[in-house]
């Protein structure tokens, strides 16, 4: 047992520290240090761009440690915090996504009327709960990291203060969330009493040998899972997506929907791979009901949807159906399935939502599917990329998506889960139907009257540019993308 | 007089549980539900407290103390977003909160 604060805990946890400085600096500039409001808002913007350059330095340095030393992991705080190659896989999604939010925001938020520095900062200090989600290898650390990252995204969903649906969006997230993680975390304080510890590993050693049925085991698995299976918004405990989503201003719905379930979903096989792998013949029949149920609410909500954005949080939910297949199936190809899932669906999702905020524009709400009508003919080149992002959402090659679902349904057959991939390859079609309606509207619906021009920055034509191309370039050349994701299994 | 033993306290947390359960998936009043919100944080509490006496080590209570923060600023904000909203609509009751649906 180490007391004392070492190099490798400073060395591990060198991402997490820039993360919360320059989040907590942006929040400080923003209301003291930087008196002047004009100046305020387009300096404290800037400063993420320090934040997230040294983040990924740090991160970049954990990994050619890694791949130098040709270690699986580095553990630090005694077991608290571990670095390896699924941590940094995730981590890398986070930073990602975090950029490109960052990129879009000022904009968006501008035209919103609420541009606010401390907006930036919430960002960080989420990304840094983040950290301790896919790090975290101890329930305190976890625990805590959840809660840094939920609390967060709660003020940033209800960021429009003068807009009614953003606070009920805020405040049904809120009480649900909250719900959901004092659930996980009684679930928690039955891991402790069981094992007499906090660590995973050591809580894991416990475990062995204990009958999957126990009813204790019984409880601490079923209040757990509530709280992840409502994190990553799997059905019956999806209802809180479609409002979230939809109340939030756009940008923050961007992140939710990708950051948020990426790092759930980290946490999410953390604990099913560790804790609860003992478990699984309990859990397995369970998380398929739940898969199914999933990807039916998930595809069938959104073909009655017409808000765009309420679309895509249903299309989001079966997304979230699709990745628990992986787990369900276990072996290595599931895993790394989702790893790829993960990724993918950063960018076609992303992508997808930064189409729906070049839509806002002054006093254009741009929010349904029949403000998409003759986006084809007005601007070919969003349209264009739209069109990618459905089609790998939907799943059809070329694109990425159709390597993500790839895996999760190779998997489901390798390990003789017949039933599930056929249902999860049904649904592909439904899901095809609804999100051509968004096609259709974009390439056969006559021009709406208005033709004001795009909210389009140089930043957001960066950003949709980069996630289209990623979307495409994953689709048509994996290979590198696959062997990053190979070396994020936790086995 | 019976001794007052470990299960007593687990029982007692799984009643908190139980109680803060139904209070967030009944009550219409959203400053009771966020007060059963607590009810199920201090269940987790009580049985953190009760493994950390029966293990003889600390580990639990100082799990309990960042429980009682995360809850401290769980309430706080959720005042605060209450408070952002009854500015907007003038209403504490769940049901009349119903701009988003389906």
């Amino acid at each position: 047992m180490n007391l004392f604060y070492t190099a490798t805990d400073h060395f591990v946890l060198s991402p997490a520290i820039q993360l919360a400085f320059w989040g907590c600096a942006i929040l400080l500039l923003d209301t003291w240090l930087i008196p002047d409001p004009r100046k305020r808002r387009w300096l404290v913007p800037i400063f993420v761009l320090p934040a997230i350059v040294l983040t990924a330095i740090a991160l970049g340095k954990q990994h050619a440690y890694l791949v130098s030393e040709g270690a699986r992991e580095i553990s630090a705080f005694n077991g608290a915090l571990t670095v390896d190659g699924f941590a940094l896989f995730f981590n890398w999604v986070f930073l990602i996504s975090t950029l490109i939010v960052s990129i879009v925001s000022y904009r968006y938020l501008e035209i919103e009327g609420e541009h606010h520095g401390e907006y930036y900062g919430l960002i960080l200090l989420a990304n840094c709960g983040m950290f301790f989600l896919a790090t975290g290898t101890d329930l305190v650390t976890l625990f805590v990291g959840l809660e840094l990252m939920a609390l967060c995204f709660y003020v940033m969903v209800g960021f429009l203060r003068g807009e009614r649906r953003s606070n009920e969006a805020a405040l049904k997230y809120l009480i649900l969330g909250a719900f959901s993680s004092a659930l996980l975390v009684y679930g928690f304080s039955l891991f402790y009493g069981m094992a007499g510890a906090t660590k995973l590993s050591v809580i894991v050693k416990a475990m062995q040998g204990r009958d999957p049925w126990d009813p204790v085991l019984f409880l601490a698995m079923a209040t757990t899972s509530v709280g992840l299976l409502f994190k990553i918004s799997a059905a019956p405990f999806h209802m809180w997506a479609p409002d979230a989503y939809e109340g939030a201003p756009t940008t923050t719905t961007a992140y939710l929907s990708v950051a948020s379930k990426a790092a759930s979903i980290a946490f999410l096989l953390r604990i099913f791979l560790g804790p609860l792998d003992v478990a699984r013949p309990a859990w397995e029949p369970l998380l398929a009901g739940v898969a199914i149920l999933t990807m039916t609410v998930g595809n069938f909500a959104a073909i009655t949807q017409t808000n765009v954005k309420r679309l895509l949080a249903y299309s989001s939910i079966s997304h979230a159906g699709y990745m628990l297949l992986g787990l369900i199936a276990g072996n290595d190809t599931g895993l790394k399935g989702i790893a790829v899932y993960v990724l993918v669906y950063t960018f076609m999702n992303l992508g997808a939502f930064l189409v729906v905020i070049a839509l806002r524009r002054q006093n254009i709400i741009g929010e349904d599917v029949a403000d998409l009508a003759g986006l084809a003919k007005r601007h070919p080149g969003y349209a264009l990329l739209m069109l990618v992002f459905l089609l790998s959402l939907a799943g059809i090659p070329p694109t990425a998506g159709f390597l993500g679902k790839y895996y999760i349904f190779l998997s489901l057959v390798e390990t003789g889960h017949y039933v599930l991939a056929v249902i999860g390859t049904l649904y592909v079609a439904v899901a095809i139907y609804y999100y051509f309606r968004i096609v259709r509207s974009m390439y056969l619906d006559e021009a709406a009257a208005d033709t004001a021009p795009l909210a389009s920055t140089v930043g957001l034509r960066f950003a949709v540019g980069v996630s289209g191309l990623l979307t495409l370039c994953i689709g048509i050349y994996p290979e590198p993308f696959l062997r990053l994701a190979h070396t994020s299994l936790l086995k | 007089m019976h001794p007052v033993t470990p299960s007593h306290y687990l029982a007692l947390s799984v009643a908190l549980l139980l109680i803060g359960t139904a209070g967030v998936l009944v009550r219409r009043n959203l400053v009771i539900v966020l007060m059963s919100l607590e009810l199920i944080l201090n269940a987790v509490n009580i049985n953190l407290v009760t493994f950390s006496q029966y293990y003889q080590h600390t580990h639990g209570q100082i799990f309990a103390i960042f429980v009682i923060t995360v809850a401290v600023a769980e309430a706080a904000l959720g005042l605060g977003i209450l408070i952002a909203l009854f500015r907007n609509k003038p209403t504490v009751q769940a049901d009349e909160i119903d701009l988003l649906k389906w």
